[in-house]
């Protein structure tokens, strides 16, 4: 495992899309020191930022608050990295496999138009979590991004398939322009979720805003959230499923697109 | 000073037929070999094939609508080729829409070295100028937009066509054009009111008596008139719409033997009724085109994959967008134009895309006279003109090309005649419709030929089986005699020039436009004309074509 220690934090942005375990796997040690990164306009080096330690592998681990290095594990395909602090934008866009976890905060544009792979992240994350960029018609089209605290704006906006689960709040627009794939709340959301959604499923443990374009369909324990539970499980989150506990009531919209997107919205039964 | 040695040689337009000749280039013009100085350096051609510089009859480099179009595809410039900067060379972005730059890169990288420009309105003639001093090496002309600008309508309406001639001359000099463009004729002033034009003889929205084929036919009149070197070049009526070759034909029908140049042809090629019925019309497109000798068209053919369609085509554009569900941009320029942009995939399982893609090669394959037709894909709005290659290897091996028809649906095979057509393209052929026969049309007379006096502008490809693969990577492209492509490299960038024309036109006119332009503009008299100092390296070509 390759360990790079944050020496002195940059004051404005780092550009570092080497920093993969793709680039890293095949390098030496001094060649990773040497790898190219941008600050601002400038061509600087690893070693310029981080201390470069341990062997070289498909592993890498990044101690030090990192919330100013950007696109961190864009692209990567393999292995693991490992944030030991706080994460940048855009970390683990583009992947389409491995492993992601961070201890602490990520930025925007966390797995953004990712394709595979799992983004774990233990605080909160920002805005775009697994979303399209710009312009681009589909957002993540598979992998699995958890996130333990809230995260921000447009999560999941034109996500095509994956899952998405957030643990804390999540603000406006969550779902937006949704056309596959499981978005996951389980504090909820502010306001506008599933906005312009046409398919795709949200699941709110607790009871949300909705839009007037959504409208209530049934009170049902679908069988694929019992599946989704129980792969849930495996990576340590809870998502309830049975009868005895309560139902989930499914709205469907957005009828402004019009969109066959699904938001269910979880309610225990009264002790 | 260069003399290009044994090379085999391809000069449709002096009659010279893969010869083994040299070829002696001084001052930026090919002379005969007395003439070259001692001393020139010499390129070794031998076994490589030698060819007039490509001329682009109809492309979309520059201006509004393209500027509106880089804007709105942020996804495809991420993915898109980079051209890092280096000495002499700038960044920029490849892709469906690339930047100044990256443009003239690309067309000289090819092999091409002239250009046109083919949709300017008269309103932003400034911005493109500026955008055309921006692309290096190649040369550039361009088309100003007037099927449906209200000054020329209004007169046609009251039936003064002389005073609309020199309407037409001053706009033209105004914009500092070389020549006059009509897109959908009427249907573009009729979609301010949201109406279309789809017939040629009705009255359009807005007018009493003006109908399309009254528009078509006094803009032909107008620029034979003024004797400009490049015909009257029409975007007609219907484009896209299943069923609109019947609109082709009588457009044909209308020009009354005047010169025209039938823009993006396979657009314009379609039978049926409705989309699930639509089907190839180019056999009898064909016919029609064929027997008008004073037409000359390109092909605007359809490449599978992704492109942007950018045209003054307002309405069709709207309904394109409609059809797509995806984004679209709608520009009205004043009292001129409008314009539209749709991002779109070609797709080869769709049978409407399946259809289109045919078309385009089947007009290539029907019309016998290659001096008459040439190669375009309206860039980008049936694909990129770095594909061009692409439909040079589909025309010059039948097999391949059949081949390439048989991974279609059975639902459109049976809806085209590309799978009967056995004609291949000859190397002369494919350098009349890149080169000779569009420099012909455009009225350049030093431009697409090799002989004395004519501008150096010369490809040398290696001789490769895969024609595709021969086209894409010229070894050497020379332009106005500087190498700028050596070995396969963009070694050497150079600035290109622009032609324009200075039509005759009574002086007066000018006291005719101004009180009526001030009443309805929103920009002062004073800004409008272009003046001589925004254009780079501008070379007035007179007119005197027949």
């Amino acid at each position: 495992m390759i360990t790079l220690t944050l020496k002195e934090a940059p004051t404005v942005p780092l550009e570092a899309e080497l920093l993969s375990p793709d680039t890293i796997a095949s390098l030496t040690i001094d060649e990773i020191r040497a790898l190219p990164v941008h600050l601002g306009k400038r061509r600087r080096r690893v070693d310029d930022f981080f201390a470069v330690d341990g062997a070289p592998g498909d592993e890498l681990e990044i101690r030090g608050d990192v919330g100013r290095v950007k696109w961190i594990g864009h692209g990567m395909t393999r292995g693991l990295v490992r944030i030991d602090g706080h994460a940048g934008m855009h970390l683990g866009s583009a992947m389409t496999g491995g492993a992601i976890e961070v201890s602490g905060n990520a930025g925007d544009w966390l797995g953004a138009e990712m394709s595979g792979g799992v983004i774990r992240v233990r605080g909160n994350a920002g805005g775009q979590v697994g979303a399209a960029y710009r312009g681009s018609l589909s957002g993540m089209t598979d992998g699995t991004i958890l996130i333990d605290g809230s995260a921000g704006l447009e999560v999941g906006m034109r996500m095509k398939r994956g899952t998405i689960l957030v643990g804390g709040p999540v603000r406006d627009f969550a779902g937006l322009q949704m056309k596959g794939g499981t978005i996951v709340l389980q504090s909820g959301a502010e306001l506008r979720t599933g906005a312009w959604m046409n398919r795709g499923t949200i699941i709110s443990l607790r009871p949300i805003p909705l839009l007037p374009t959504f409208s209530y369909a049934a009170n049902y324990n679908p069988t694929f959230v019992r599946l989704y539970a129980k792969r849930l499980a495996t990576l340590g989150y809870t998502l309830p499923y049975d009868e005895r506990d309560g139902t989930y009531q499914r709205y469907t919209g957005d009828a402004a697109v019009p969109g066959r997107g699904e938001i269910l919205v979880w309610q225990p039964h009264l002790m | 000073m260069l003399r290009i040695a044994g090379g085999t040689v391809y000069d449709p337009a002096n009659g010279i037929d893969g010869v083994v000749t040299d070829l002696c280039i001084a001052d930026g013009r090919l002379v005969a070999e007395a003439d070259l100085p001692a001393g020139a350096r010499t390129i070794d051609a031998s076994g490589t094939i030698v060819m007039p510089g490509g001329v682009d009859v109809h492309t979309h480099v520059a201006g509004g609508a393209l500027n509106f179009a880089r804007g709105l595809v942020p996804e495809n410039q991420r993915v898109s080729r980079k051209f890092l900067h280096g000495v002499d060379r700038r960044a920029g972005l490849g892709g469906m829409t690339p930047t100044t730059f990256a443009t003239g890169y690309l067309y000289a990288g090819m092999g091409w070295t002239t250009v046109n420009e083919a949709a300017v309105p008269i309103l932003s003639a400034r911005h493109t100028h500026e955008e055309l001093h921006d692309i290096p090496i190649v040369d550039k002309t361009t088309l100003v937009l007037m099927g449906n600008n209200e000054f020329v309508l209004d007169l046609l309406e009251a039936g003064e066509t002389e005073r609309a001639k020199d309407v037409v001359a001053w706009l033209v000099w105004a914009a500092k054009a070389y020549g006059v463009k009509a897109v959908n004729p009427g249907g573009v002033e009729a979609w301010k009111w949201g109406k279309n034009a789809n017939t040629l003889h009705a009255p359009i929205e807005g007018y009493k008596t003006v109908t399309p084929a009254q528009i078509i036919a006094s803009l032909a009149a107008v620029v034979d008139d003024l004797k400009l070197p490049h015909p009257v070049h029409l975007h007609c009526n219907n484009l896209g719409v299943p069923g609109n070759f019947a609109t082709t034909i009588e457009t044909m029908n209308v020009l009354q033997g005047h010169r025209a140049h039938l823009a993006h042809l396979q657009f314009h090629a379609y039978g049926g009724d409705d989309w699930s019925t639509m089907r190839s019309e180019s056999a009898r497109v064909a016919e029609a085109f064929s027997a008008n000798k004073n037409l000359t068209a390109d092909a605007g053919a359809v490449l599978f994959g992704d492109a942007v369609t950018i045209t003054a085509d307002g309405p069709w554009q709207h309904l394109l967008y409609q059809l797509t569900g995806r984004k679209w941009g709608n520009l009205d320029v004043e009292n001129e134009t409008g314009c539209g942009i749709v991002p779109y995939v070609y797709k080869d399982r769709n049978l409407v895309n399946a259809v289109q893609w045919a078309v385009g090669l089947e007009l290539l394959l029907l019309v016998d006279d290659p001096w008459r037709i040439f190669l375009t894909t309206d860039h980008p709005n049936g694909g990129c003109f770095w594909r061009y290659p692409e439909i040079i290897q589909m025309l010059m091996n039948a097999e391949f090309r059949k081949e390439q028809v048989r991974t279609l649906p059975d639902k459109a095979r049976q809806r085209i005649v590309l799978e009967d057509l056995d004609r291949e393209y000859t190397l002369t052929e494919v350098a009349i419709i890149t080169s000779a026969g569009p420099a012909r049309s455009l009225g350049l007379t030093r431009k697409g030929h090799l002989g004395v006096g004519a501008d150096a502008d010369v490809t040398i490809y290696p001789v490769n089986p895969d024609h595709g693969f021969l086209f894409s990577y010229p070894r050497y492209v020379i332009k106005g005699g500087a190498i700028v492509v050596e070995e396969g490299d963009l070694r050497h960038v150079t600035e290109g020039r622009e032609f324009i024309v200075r039509p005759a036109c009574d002086d007066a006119i000018e006291d005719y436009i101004r009180p009526l332009f001030e009443k309805v503009y929103t920009m002062s008299f004073a800004n409008y004309p272009v003046e001589m100092e925004r254009l780079r390296r501008p070379e007035v070509i007179p007119c005197d074509r027949r």
